[in-house]
């Protein structure tokens, strides 16, 4: 058995990854443009000239698309099926995520759902909203 | 103005103990052969893939080319589309007079595709390879619900695609599968990445192919019939499908525009369609995106087997990366298909009077796109 995919922070990612150990979701904003960028960076892709600082988001969205996994990378075969998704957070961006607590089947896109940090590697899962 | 002089592929399918260079090399020959050309006579080298490492030297290097044009540009399985386009640009420069466009693959004899890595992720895949999504499946399938919710599209009308194109395959000699499929034989396939069916995605084959490019001065006096470049377009929207600006219209929507602008043609002007159909949903979104339907409207349009032969529509007419050849970036072969169709050499396959034909690849996980009009004397 390899060892299963786990993130390996840059200077650029690292307060993100402090987040998910602090059980806290962040993105970046722009102090210029005001708008969310995801996954962070170094600079602004909207307005090219602001400064990204770090905010909390609320940590809720709504699944945009999502697949139910038959098929799985060598590592993640003994959890088969389970739903990855593309969820929209309410600051705009996406991010990829699984879902938990939550039968494959009864996924759906437009679900509401909430962030979930949890596992070994720590990563921000969601969840249905409650 | 620039013409396709060769095409040709390598051994295709299971081509132990050959290597993908030999593949290169193999059909390079054989295209060139096509165009009454040597080796001696390449000044510009384009390949992708391939064995690693600047893939345009090693090409150059293993048929005794010095070029004095290369390019090694890789956006994935669409690089080779984008390399005509750029070979006729070079050549319309005057930069190269014969241009020569290589890939090869061993990816089913070596078992080399894996659908995921292990251990660190860093850049992007700290944050899309941590949670065991396949790839390049899981993507695609991302974007099938995507098109699903928003349009009513079906798994029956993405198993129309399948089915359609394996009856052009059945057709082909050189195609890896042949027996014919149904509708319920797709939707009774194993679940890959729901709603992919393994009948959605595309074969696992060996292969290379090549195509060669030469100027219009160099057209004169071919063998063969050009095959005139009227139109080319590229882009890419993202690397990471989380960045995908909408699931569901790919980058064929700037690329088909630029190639239709460029060769002031329409749509309703292609006679025979080749894309990448990597999964069947790439097909629905490819053909939305340049234009041959409505926005959404790409289930109802394939319905039917409206795209087999017969149909009122010929798409992927040599049986494409779902029944014919998938050596992982399959761009190249559109290119080779298209071509041959112009020149009427597709026997039982030939769509009668073809005079336009479009190919369009598709790179990354509908990053890229790159497509190129051709059209005949």
């Amino acid at each position: 058995m390899t060892e299963r995919a786990f993130p390996v922070p840059d200077a650029v990612t690292q307060p993100f990854w402090d987040g998910v150990a602090e059980g806290v979701l962040r993105v970046q904003r722009c102090v210029a443009c005001g708008r969310y960028v995801f996954y962070p960076r170094a600079v602004c892709p909207h307005c090219t000239t602001g400064e990204l600082e770090w905010v909390e988001a609320t940590g809720a969205g709504v699944v945009h698309a999502f697949t139910i996994v038959h098929r799985a990378p060598p590592d993640y075969r003994d959890q088969v099926p389970y739903a990855v998704a593309l969820v929209e957070l309410d600051e705009g961006v996406r991010m990829m995520t699984r879902l938990v607590d939550v039968e494959p089947a009864d996924v759906a896109v437009g679900m509401p759902v909430e962030v979930a940090i949890r596992g070994e590697p720590r990563l921000p899962y969601f969840r249905p909203a409650r | 103005m620039a013409a396709i002089a060769g095409v040709a592929e390598s051994d295709l399918g299971e081509v132990a103990p050959k290597n993908a260079m030999q593949l290169q090399a193999e059909a390079a020959r054989e295209a060139l052969g096509e165009a009454g050309l040597t080796f001696a006579d390449v000044d510009a080298v384009f390949s992708a893939g391939g064995d690693g490492f600047a893939p345009s030297m090693a090409v150059a290097e293993y048929l005794g080319i010095t070029p004095r044009f290369t390019d090694s540009t890789n956006i994935g399985g669409s690089s080779f589309v984008v390399h005509a386009g750029h070979a006729h640009l070079a050549i319309q420069a005057g930069l190269c007079e014969v241009a020569l466009i290589t890939y090869g693959s061993t990816q089913r004899s070596a078992a080399s595709r894996s659908l995921g890595r292990s251990g660190g992720m860093r850049g992007l895949a700290q944050f899309e390879g941590v949670w065991g999504l396949p790839a390049p499946v899981g993507p695609y399938a991302l974007a099938a619900s995507r098109h699903m919710h928003e349009h009513g599209t079906t798994a029956e009308q993405l198993a129309e695609v399948a089915v359609a194109t394996r009856k052009w395959a059945s057709l082909n000699p050189k195609a890896f599968m042949r027996d014919p499929i149904t509708v319920d034989d797709v939707l009774a396939s194993r679940w890959i990445a729901q709603p992919l069916h393994l009948l959605d995605c595309c074969l696992v084959t060996d292969g290379g192919g090549a195509v060669v490019v030469v100027s219009r001065e160099r057209a004169r006096d071919l063998p063969r019939s050009p095959v005139w470049i009227l139109g080319h377009g590229e882009s890419h929207t993202h690397l990471g499908i989380s960045s995908m600006p909408d699931l569901t219209t790919t980058p064929a929507a700037h690329s088909g525009a630029a190639a239709f602008g460029m060769a002031g043609l329409t749509p309703a002007d292609v006679d025979v369609t080749e894309l990448y159909d990597s999964f069947t949903i790439t097909v629905l979104l490819t053909l939305e995106a340049l234009g041959f339907c409505g926005r959404g409207e790409a289930g109802p349009f394939v319905s039917g087997q409206r795209t087999a032969p017969g149909g009122d529509f010929p798409l992927n007419t040599n049986g494409g990366g779902l029944s014919y050849c998938h050596p992982g970036m399959y761009g190249i072969f559109t290119l080779i298909e298209a071509t041959r169709q112009l020149r009427g050499e597709c026997g039982p396959r030939q769509v009668e009077g073809a005079s336009v034909a479009l190919a369009n690849g598709t790179g990354g996980v509908l990053s890229s796109a790159a497509t190129v009009v051709l059209g005949r004397d």
